[in-house]
């Protein structure tokens, strides 16, 4: 056997990336290509009163402009509760349909011109007249229409258990605080870009997207066009933390616009159009009152959340979600409430929910600690949660405790006096925080193909996607491994939708579901050949039994006698076979639905295509029902503070996750390093700000957006478990990714507490706070 | 971004005509700041202007010990030139506290003399600007101004001048050698950018068809000691919510002269001679760098989000101070 799985593999596309050879949306090179440049509202609530496009209809190289006055007609979705199958964002706002503006930053025209330059300069020419109404952007304005939020990706966004009202009421301790995050925009190094080409009914598009196969189908539902018509390429993201997930207007706008002007066409958003045409994740106000005897021990914990939503389509960013299950408290309230407002509309941003989440209730849970004084790691000890509260299931695995050990070593948690503010290192104060990371194992249904070639190589696909978290080369590495063969052997093919299916990166599902897919096609197909050697009566391998035959470096053999066997490329040689072929598809979802459901196989509508597949057969009889699917971890950082000039220093973090397999260690601690820096940025500069009498944005460039440079980035240790999760799949892997956020923000403004004794509890921690 | 003709000048004079005759002609160096600016057409010369074959980019010590700068010397080659690194640190490490590695390689000494403010609302050609589009009114004014300046203000223009180089510039008593078609002349840096008063969009003392030729740094007295502090949101590659410039004349243990100067503040490079005249003859000790703060930010006037600047600006020259003073 190739042992190839956990091994630090180098990404398999990272020369690619370097040298430029990696083909990202934009980079597509069409013959006769044409350019979309999108023109958007300057206002925050209205209605287009006049929209003249003559002038700029009349400059030469411009071939034509899209407004809503002769924008084809599109096809309303239904309204999508799920996110299984599709899901367009603003599913009340299709582009370009009518005069009404609600939120600044709309897309109102499509300038189509034969350069790039030519396309925005002419933009300016579009003379749009609006009627303004008075626009509502801030939660504050319309908190009294605030409406219970209804479901977050099916799950029941207000829960109780309990007396949770009663129990705080008589707890001997308390906490009751609110805390606010603000609006954060994703920001991937890569804007949104898609090449939009027809081809008599069908289309092509070139997407920068999370999810080839959702942004095929929704394309192809708004456009009232055949699902197979539509062919989506998307082989490299550069990111997307949300922002690329589900159906935004542009490729829609590129669509209608190719059909126009008979040529294919590229739009490619600006860094100021990512501030209003992909989402956001939405303020939060978070009260968390928690309640607990004299030792520490939680009665109650109620997490009440006010959150904001556009006019065009109701998401909620779902705080409260593992609030549920991080502790074991009898008594629990979760609620969200959503208020409507002029903004665009908010979206899953990097951990959504658990992001700003963890940070409200891992800060309340610090405060309660400093209250009874007890030590913050001794306080989530006392109420560590041995099997899921809110279900009532036993974890799939879970080893915080020893997180929580691994961690305080690692960032000397010895050395944290108890007292805040009293810790000095000459002008700068120290501080210690740490919290606890938690995040859902999402695993969803998948499928993969796996094809072994006469010449010894191998070919994996599935139309997952590569945002840069790694996929390309774990999901080598798991079937490298599974055929054993060297990585340098195998291929993988993604991000095309013309191969297998496979659900969204998002969730930080890819590992679990793809990588099972592929798992079982790759054992399928080995299985394959395995057979056709066994009946082959010139095979050396003729009349052996399956199970005593091993596969290392592409060489099958018989285990007790290594030196009997033969390659693969000789028996498909022999046997004039070009290539063995294995499609199989894992139904495995462990995704928590309205219905509570966990752990079940997902009823495919589609033809049964596991049929045949015993790897993906025997996974899917893994008894996982009375299990939940968690991932957790502990966050613990170091601070300096300069409390004169109100400048917070992170000098160092340590972060232990315990995700299952580590199926990569170089990749999936780049995952966990990126989630904490995000952490960092939510706790001390990100931070969206809307003008305060227009509603529009005014940190729209990567100079007023803040996010964190090199020089604000500590050494970050990274530590897993890595013990294998049976349960979740063959594999073992949970899977990394958002979990990296959760905790992390509150470790860091948790240490700023301990070095100040001052609680900030309005993000980002910035110097003005402190001082 | 409009379209527009290039020329390169390979003769001073060629870039003095072409900005004197065509109005709507911009002198190019680096290319930092207007490039960004044509882009979001902010700024829409009909001709650029190359002046980089200019003879302008030499650092040399004059007769009288000053030291001489072409207006084409990078942000880095100055910051990291061995004379500036010993003789004048406040200033190599203003710059090095500008932008980022990339920027400082491109970014030239003339170039960001005349760098335009990072105002959001001056950026984004939605809102109305006094200073983009004289008369147009200020959207910051009751805008998100967290940014913006508590001295030196109008009540047209609130913005803040971004450059760290000019403040230090400012605390050394710099003088801008500028060159017209009708000759030389020599403006300080103190009064080379103007408050905006009651037109913001007129931002120098450069006139149409002069252009910025050296800059000149009179030689420090023996045992000045110089430092520059900035502070802001992040790390890197920001900036200044606030910054103080010191320079320090000592005299055993007592301050013979004092030359501060503020960035991130105030409308232009901030010299605080209030601050300068309190620590006249004062020691090194807190009570003192107290009184020059106060001193220093008596007539700020914030507005709705910026008004801790005030106390941000005074421990950021108290902590200048202590630090130039060595008695942090
Ligand atoms: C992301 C970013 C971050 C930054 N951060 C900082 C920071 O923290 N601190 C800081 O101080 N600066 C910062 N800067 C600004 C930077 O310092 C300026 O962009 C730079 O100094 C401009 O120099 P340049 O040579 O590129 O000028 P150019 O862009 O070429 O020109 C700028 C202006 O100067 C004029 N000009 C240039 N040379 C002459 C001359 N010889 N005579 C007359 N006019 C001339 C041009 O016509 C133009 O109007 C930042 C810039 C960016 C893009
Ligand atoms: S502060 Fe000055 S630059 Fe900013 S909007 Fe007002 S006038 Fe324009």
């Amino acid at each position: 056997m190739n042992a190839i799985i956990g091994k630090p593999v180098g990404r398999v596309d990272g020369r690619l990336k370097v040298t430029g050879g990696a083909r990202y949306a934009a980079d597509f090179q069409r013959a006769n290509l044409a350019y979309g440049y999108c023109l958007q509202s300057s206002i925050t609530k209205g209605r287009i009163l006049s929209i003249d496009t003559q002038a700029a209809e009349a400059v030469p190289g411009v071939l034509g402009v899209l407004t809503y006055k002769n924008a084809p007609r599109l096809k309303k979705p239904e309204q999508s509760e799920t996110v299984q199958d599709s899901k367009v964002s603003e599913s009340n706002l299709l582009p370009l349909q009518d005069e009404n503006i609600y939120y600044d930053g709309q897309h109102v025209a499509v300038v189509i011109a034969d350069t790039f330059e030519r396309a925005r300069d002419t933009a300016n020419l579009v003379k749009v007249v609006y009627t303004e109404e008075k626009p509502v952007f801030e939660i504050e304005q319309a908190i009294n229409e605030a409406i219970p939020a209804k479901q977050s990706f099916g799950r029941k966004m207000q829960v109780k258990r309990g007396e949770p009202e009663e129990a705080f009421n008589g707890a001997e301790k308390k906490s009751d605080q609110t805390y606010t995050t603000t609006v954060y925009h994703h920001n991937p190094m890569e804007p949104h870009a898609t090449i939009a080409e027809w081809n008599g009914e069908k289309l092509t598009l070139y997407d920068a997207t999370q999810w080839v196969q959702g942004t095929q189908k929704a394309v192809a539902k708004l456009l009232d066009i055949p699902i197979k018509n539509v062919r989506v390429i998307s082989h490299f993201v550069g990111g997307g933390f949300g922002c690329k997930g589900f159906l935004w207007a542009h490729p829609v706008l590129a669509a209608m616009a190719a059909k126009k002007v008979g040529r294919p066409v590229k739009i490619v958003l600006s860094r100021q159009q990512m501030f209003t045409s992909n989402g956001h994740r939405g303020r939060t106000l978070q009260q968390v009152a928690l309640g607990a005897n004299g030792e520490g021990k939680l009665t109650s914990v109620r997490h009440l959340t006010t959150t904001q939503t556009s006019m065009v389509e109701d998401f909620a960013e779902p705080c409260g979600m593992s609030t549920r299950l991080i502790y074991a408290s009898p008594n629990l309230e979760m609620a969200h409430k959503l208020v409507r407002l002029n903004t665009g509309t908010p979206c899953p941003t990097r951990a959504p929910g658990e992001a700003p989440g963890t940070y409200a209730m891992e800060a309340a849970m610090d405060e309660l600690a400093y209250q009874l004084r007890i030590d913050p790691i001794q306080l989530r000890l006392l109420n560590y949660a041995e099997v899921n509260p809110h279900d009532g299931k036993q974890w799939s695995s879970k080893n915080l405790k020893e997180c929580y050990q691994r961690g305080a070593e690692a960032i000397g948690w010895q050395e944290r006096k108890p007292e805040p503010g009293l810790t000095k290192e000459g002008e700068f104060l120290v501080g210690y925080g740490m919290a606890t990371a938690t995040y859902p194992c999402n695993r969803s249904p998948a499928s993969a193909r796996v094809q072994i070639f006469s010449d010894g190589h191998a070919v994996a696909a599935s139309c997952t996607q590569d945002i840069g978290t790694g996929t390309y080369t774990i999901m080598t590495q798991i079937a490298a491994e599974a055929l054993g063969l060297p990585v340098e052997k195998v291929e993988f093919k993604l991000g095309d939708s013309d191969l297998p299916n496979a659900p969204v990166s998002g969730g930080s599902q890819t590992a679990a579901s793809v990588g099972s897919a592929v798992q079982a096609a790759a054992l399928e197909a080995k299985a394959k050949i395995i057979e056709l050697a066994i009946g082959d009566k010139k095979s050396p391998l003729s009349q052996k039994t399956k199970e005593s035959i091993e596969v290392e470096n592409g060489r099958l053999f018989v285990k007790d006698e290594p030196g009997r066997g033969e390659t693969y490329a000789q028996i498909l040689a022999r046997n004039r076979v070009p290539k063995i072929e294995a499609e199989c598809t894992t139904k495995v979802s462990t995704r928590e639905t309205e219905k509570g459901e966990e752990g079940e196989k997902k009823q495919d509508s589609e033809e049964d295509k596991t049929g045949g597949c015993w790897a993906a057969s025997s996974d899917e009889e893994i008894e996982r029902k009375p299990y939940s699917f968690h991932s957790f971890g502990a966050q613990f950082a170091k601070v300096l503070v300069d409390p004169m000039i109100g400048k917070v220093r992170v000098v160092k973090f340590a972060s232990v996750m315990d995700i299952g397999t580590v199926l990569n260690t170089k990749m999936a601690e780049n995952q966990i390093r990126g989630g904490i820096i995000f952490g960092l940025g939510m706790a001390l500069m990100e931070h969206t700000v809307f003008d305060p009498v227009r509603g529009r944005i005014v940190t729209r460039d990567l100079a007023n957006y803040h996010v964190p440079v090199n020089a604000d980035v500590p050494p970050i240790e990274v530590q897993f478990i890595n013990k294998p999760d049976l349960r979740v799949s063959p594999i073992g892997a949970r899977g990394a990714g958002e979990i990296g956020i959760t905790g992390a923000v509150a470790a860091i403004a948790n240490a700023v507490f301990h070095a100040t004794g001052k609680r900030i509890r309005e993000l980002p921690i910035t110097p003005d706070k402190l001082i | 971004m409009k379209p527009f003709t290039f020329i390169r000048a390979n003769e001073a004079r060629i870039a003095m005509h072409a900005t004197q005759q065509n109005s709507s002609g911009k002198i190019i160096a680096g290319g930092t700041n207007l490039l960004d600016l044509m882009k979001l057409e902010i700024e829409t010369p009909e001709q650029l202007i190359d002046i980089n074959l200019l003879p302008m980019k030499k650092i040399e010590v004059l007769p009288d010990g000053a030291l001489r700068i072409g207006a084409l010397v990078r942000n880095s080659d100055l910051a990291y030139h061995p004379i500036v690194r010993k003789k004048y640190v406040v200033l190599s490490e203003a710059l090095l506290s500008g932008a980022s590695p990339q920027l400082r390689n491109m970014a030239t000494v003339g170039g960001n003399l005349m760098q335009r403010t990072r105002c959001p609302y001056f950026y984004d050609t939605v809102f109305p600007c006094n200073k983009r589009v004289p008369g147009s009114g200020c959207a910051a004014m009751d805008g998100y101004n967290r940014s913006h300046a508590i001295l030196g203000t109008s009540n047209q223009c609130i913005a803040t001048h971004p450059s760290d180089m000019c403040v230090a510039l400012s605390a050394l008593d710099a003088v801008v050698r500028v060159s017209g078609l009708n000759g030389e002349r020599t403006i300080p840096v103190v009064d080379f950018h103007l408050v905006p008063g009651e037109s913001p969009d007129k931002e120098t003392r450069l006139e149409k068809g002069e252009i910025i030729t050296s800059v000149e740094i009179p030689a420090v007295a023996m045992g000045t000691k110089s430092r520059y502090l900035k502070v802001r949101d992040r790390a890197s590659y920001e900036f200044a919510l606030a910054s103080a410039a010191v320079v320090l004349e000592m005299n055993g243990g007592t301050i013979q002269k004092a030359k501060i100067a503020f960035g991130g503040i105030a409308t232009k490079p901030w010299r605080a001679s209030q601050a300068e005249q309190a620590l006249k003859g004062a020691r090194l000790e807190e009570a003192a760098f107290q009184s020059a703060a106060a001193a220093a930010l008596q007539e700020a006037k914030p507005r709705k989000f910026n008004g801790f600047k005030v106390e941000l600006a005074k421990r950021t020259l108290i902590r200048a101070l202590k630090i130039t003073g060595g008695v942090a």
